[in-house]
């Protein structure tokens, strides 16, 4: 249905020629266009829905009650569903640990939240296929857990800020009640919230897929991050670790280096890299970590990433 | 009326601030409006930044925010439980 839309306005609206370039480029890009939008719109509003069931403090409490390995696949599982905003990341972090979640499992969290979510999968799935979208939660969940695995079983409880562990905030915080109709008013309005902040982005990536789809010449990238090259992987991760920007941003550029003949491990990695690590976080995560606690969580982070991208190189 | 607005200090925070302020004076009601930067502060209502405390009690949290007449619906919800007491 959607495909027929998209052709009768290609050729009976704006009545372009059947089988040229600009035609078959137009209907690629609105066919694409409304199919990730419809995808985008229902999948936020659903994951919005089961989102109201798990406010972070709710969150907490079952993380709380949870022992290390269990508890980051619990924790890397909720990132995904939590809201999570990366200026709330200083509260959250504190109440984490004050409810007796491991150092670990609340690194687990910290990670998968902002890196695997409804809009990364959506727009992974629309441009790329399910196959890809589905490589990407999986792995995503998976570094999430390892990288809090490690940090767990390393003990670096001594490398938090001390004033964390003496903040004790009682039972001052409630849930708020909500009522289905509660639910599906914030569902709307979160689903309209993030299509407002993503929707440019996107219309870039399906914009690039649709116009310079064919036109691209391989150039220089390929020949420096190409299959070919041994170290494409740990480049891309270098060059998206600085970089900052939430999944919907990233989408373009992902798409452009898809294009231009990249292997799907290495600019998957760089979407990683990019998403899950960035100096504005650090400079935040700074408030609570000391300065060698950050490192090794970076530096762990980058190795896992790294070994992702490898894996899906070699086997994909 | 005393109204708090918790947040460290994002973009959103300041939105925020913006929205109560905006309420306070559409709604033409008495208002002491208090931004809460402390962690610790802050940490007594919620771990979800922006927050909206008003008297006491934790009004909103997190993203998204609520539109302009949301949060007016918000305070005056605690004007009228305040006069349903006297």
């Amino acid at each position: 249905m959607l495909k027929e839309f998209a052709q009768h306005l290609t050729y009976d609206v704006i009545k372009l020629g059947h089988g040229s370039r600009p035609a078959d480029a137009l209907e690629f890009f609105i066919y694409d266009t409304l199919k990730i939008f419809l995808l985008l719109s229902v999948i936020i509003f659903v994951v919005s829905v089961i989102r109201s069931h798990f406010p972070p403090e709710k969150t907490k409490k079952i993380l709380s009650h949870k022992k290390e390995f269990i508890g980051n696949i619990f924790a890397a599982l909720l990132g995904i569903v939590t809201p999570f905003c990366s200026c709330s990341a200083v509260p959250l972090f504190i109440g984490f640990i004050e409810a007796g979640v491991p150092l670990g499992v609340t690194f687990s969290f910290l990670i998968s939240s902002p890196m695997v979510n409804e809009v990364a999968v959506v727009l992974l799935w629309g441009l790329f296929g399910w196959k890809i979208a589905a490589i990407y939660m999986g792995t995503g969940l998976l570094v999430a857990v390892i990288a809090g695995l490690v940090i767990g079983k390393l003990k670096l409880e001594k490398w938090v800020e001390e004033y964390v562990y003496k903040i004790n905030t009682g039972q001052g915080q409630e849930i708020v009640k909500q009522s289905f109709r509660d639910r599906l008013r914030y569902a709307q309005w979160n689903t309209a919230d993030i299509l407002k902040r993503v929707w440019l982005y996107i219309i870039v990536a399906i914009g690039i897929g649709g116009f310079i789809h064919g036109y691209v010449p391989q150039d220089f990238l390929v020949r420096y991050a190409g299959p070919q090259n041994p170290f494409a992987v740990p480049v891309a991760v270098a060059l998206g670790v600085p970089l900052y920007s939430n999944a919907a941003g990233v989408i373009p550029i992902v798409y452009a280096l898809m294009e231009k003949g990249l292997s799907t491990g290495t600019v998957l990695a760089f979407m990683m890299a990019v998403t899950a690590l960035s100096l504005p976080e650090m400079i935040i995560l700074r408030k609570v970590l000391k300065v060698q606690l950050l490192g090794v969580f970076v530096g762990i982070m980058t190795v896992t990433i790294i070994a992702v991208g490898y894996l899906f190189n070699a086997i994909l | 009326m005393e109204i708090k607005v918790l947040g460290p200090g994002c973009a959103n925070c300041h939105k925020m601030e913006e929205l109560a302020k905006t309420a306070v004076k559409e709604l033409g009601i008495d208002a002491t409006i208090e931004k809460i930067s402390d962690i610790r502060e802050i940490m007594k209502y919620t771990m979800s930044t922006p927050g909206l405390v008003v008297n006491g009690k934790l009004k909103h949290s997190g993203k998204p925010l609520p539109g302009p007449e949301k949060v007016k619906e918000l305070i005056k919800s605690e004007v009228q439980s305040q006069c349903r007491n006297c």
